[in-house]
């Protein structure tokens, strides 16, 4: 069974949900990056996502944009990601998903990046520009490689979409909680546990939910509705802001707060 | 004709953006189908093209220019004389009408030269919609009298800090705030690239051009010309042009910015030195490192100052339908010269690669031959950048 399938259905038996953080590789640099990742998964992190740098991030808010240009700036590019998940994988089976826009991937080659991430023990990608309508090349040769394609579903999807998603989709289907870039967001749509409820009749698969949830109030909110919650921009801001043993330090802790409310009663 | 339902010209094309913005490319397919062939939406837009824009623009030959240059008889489709300055409104008006009847209440967009956000800030005025302009700050700079007209027709200016602050920046804002906003905002894209359906919409509106120059040469001289020249960034002044001669056997030039040389870093020549894949939505040549992030352009021409290009310039290119070439910053400031003294018009600074190309052109043809060039803007905006550019020149003499 493919380790992100095998990590939800373990969670499940147990009662609790997955917590995915998300980091920019490579920011500020490579060693961070993995002494962060190894962190995460040591202190509660179930699934971690990497983000891949890239000049126009177009779905992307100003903290992700920032982490991307100073990966860039390091010389970070998706053939440093790829190693460093093979790196990261001969030290934990937790699964590794890589966040990455389509123009990099289809330089590097669609086949090779696929081959050569499963390679590197890498279990699935994220492509935000590249909905399912364009997906048919990528799809091939993620199945052949036994790469899982995680497509992203939105409040504007319609329920027709939504249900093509969640049929399209390996892994889990990542719905994205705002009509809006990524970022941290004090307060949440509204409605966002209706949509919630609502995605979660149209899809069979796992559900996780992401995109502005920054905070362990926030995640315990959602808990209830989704089997996954996907923290970004609030752990990349303190990627910004800390260096050294204090980052790792700041960083655990913050991945076992925000752990808390998803192990359940 | 293309595009095909994939939004593909051949492999070209296609719709690459996040999944929030889908649905709202299909909605506005489905509505520009529905709407724009009633007779109703065309009524209204041919009033608004004659009675607001000043449509047709004339088709002006060029005698002076053409003694100048010694070969073919050229004409000048002159769309600087549109109202506003630039071919950009002929879009922006049809773009503009059909968000009003999609129940949009605002609309976006990104501008380089400021010639198409002052056209998409005008539509907003008259309309009654309110307008938000993505524009990078180093375009801010290079372009101040667009701003200031941009805030006189009550449109926002929205600085871009981010990349080379420029077009390519801006369009990244525009399209981060379609997706924020996406209910009630339409995004006025002012150029045939982007995802499906805008490259097939902007060539759509923008081929008045090449419809309008067909018929008065036809009346004129009961001819076909020999050669279409126009300069491409995106791309939509020249395909606007080009699209109403796609079936004769008309040659179709393309000129692109060189800016310090094709060979340098510094250059917007993207269907000439670039290479394929995914930039804002759509399958086409681009400027790329090798890892495939995108590389900053370079013109003295704000329009032209952009890493992309149109899907279907890359579909005329692999089939050989158009040709592409380059002039550099020093023979484009040599064109606005040259049509400035023999014409008495100031071409804007993108419009004069086209011009500037007609001296490389000339001596292929003969008085017999008949060539028609893009005159897609005024020079005013650029009269501060090349009255520096001039002296910069000067001194290096």
């Amino acid at each position: 069974m493919p380790r992100i399938d095998r990590v939800f259905k373990q969670l499940k038996a147990k009662g609790e949900k997955a917590l995915i953080p998300f980091i920019t590789a490579g920011d500020p640099d490579l060693a961070t990056t993995r002494a962060l990742a190894l962190e995460m998964a040591a202190r509660g992190a179930d699934i971690l996502e990497l983000g891949v740098p890239f000049s126009d991030p177009l779905a992307d808010g100003p903290t992700i944009q920032a982490a991307s240009l100073r990966a860039m700036q390091g010389g970070v590019h998706l053939e440093n990601v790829l190693n460093l998940a093979g790196e990261l994988r001969a030290q934990t089976q937790i699964p590794l998903i890589l966040m990455g826009y389509y123009n990099p991937i289809l330089q590097y080659g669609l086949e090779r990046t696929a081959t050569e991430a499963a390679a590197n023990g890498v279990d699935g990608f994220i492509i935000p520009d590249l909905p399912p309508e364009e997906a048919g090349p990528w799809r091939v040769a993620a199945a052949k490689a036994k790469i899982a394609t995680i497509f992203l579903a939105a409040p504007t999807s319609g329920a027709e979409r939504i249900r093509t998603l969640g049929r399209l989709t390996k892994g889990f289907l990542y719905y994205v909680s705002v009509t809006g870039i990524t970022g941290a967001r004090t307060e949440l749509p509204l409605d966002l546990v209706e949509s919630l409820k609502e995605v979660r009749s149209l899809v069979k698969c796992p559900l996780a939910v992401g995109f502005g949830i920054s905070t362990p109030e926030q995640v315990a909110g959602l808990a209830p509705y989704v089997d996954g919650v996907v923290v970004g921009s609030a752990i990349v801001q303190r990627v910004a802001r800390l260096r050294g043993q204090e980052l790792i330090q700041e960083v655990g802790d913050f991945i076992a707060a925000l752990k808390a409310p998803l192990r359940g009663n | 004709m293309l595009p095909d339902r994939h939004g593909r010209y051949g492999r070209y094309g296609g719709r690459f953006v996040p999944e929030t913005l889908m649905p709202a490319l299909l909605e506005l397919e489905e509505a520009y189908r529905t709407i724009h062939r009633t007779g109703e939406f065309r009524q209204e837009l041919a009033w608004y093209l004659k009675d607001y824009v000043g449509r047709p623009t004339p088709l002006y030959f060029a005698r002076h220019l053409s003694a100048e240059l010694g070969g073919p008889q050229i004409y000048i489709k002159r769309e600087d004389l549109a109202h506003t300055g630039a071919h950009k409104i002929n879009n922006t008006l049809g773009q503009g009408l059909l968000a009003r009847r999609m129940g949009k209440t605002r609309l976006i967009a990104e501008t380089g030269a400021g010639q198409h956000g002052v056209a998409t800030a005008t539509v907003a005025a008259l309309l009654g919609l309110s307008c938000d302009i993505y524009m990078g700050t180093e375009d801010i700079r290079r372009q101040r009298l667009n701003v200031i007209r941009m805030n006189l027709l009550g449109a926002k200016v929205v600085p871009v800090e981010s990349g080379s602050r420029t077009l390519k920046d801006a369009m990244n804002e525009a399209i981060r705030d379609w997706v924020t906003n996406v209910r009630h905002t339409h995004y006025v894209l002012g150029s045939v690239g982007g995802p499906h359906p805008y490259p097939m919409i902007v060539r759509d509106f923008q081929a008045v051009i090449g419809r309008e120059a067909r018929g008065q040469l036809r009346r004129r001289t009961g001819k076909l010309p020999q050669c279409l020249v126009a300069c491409v960034g995106g791309g939509s002044n020249a395909m606007g042009l080009f699209h109403a001669f796609r079936d004769e056997a008309v040659r179709f030039v393309g000129v692109e910015a060189a800016g310090h040389g094709v060979d340098t870093h510094h250059h917007s020549a993207t269907l000439v030195a670039g290479s394929v894949g995914v930039l804002h939505g759509a399958f086409s040549y681009l400027l790329q490192d090798p890892w495939g992030n995108i590389q900053e352009a370079h013109s003295l021409a704000p329009g032209l100052d952009y890493p992309g290009v149109g899907p279907e310039h890359a579909w005329f290119k692999d089939q050989g339908r158009a040709e592409y070439v380059a002039v550099t910053d020093t023979e484009a400031l040599e064109g606005f010269n040259l049509l400035s003294r023999t014409e008495g018009i100031l071409p804007a600074l993108e419009s004069a690669h086209a011009i500037a190309y007609l001296r490389r052109l000339a001596p292929e043809y003969t008085a017999d031959d008949i060539v028609i060039v893009n005159l897609s803007g005024r020079g005013d905006k650029d009269v501060d950048a090349v009255a520096e550019a001039m002296e910069v020149s000067g001194a290096a003499h």
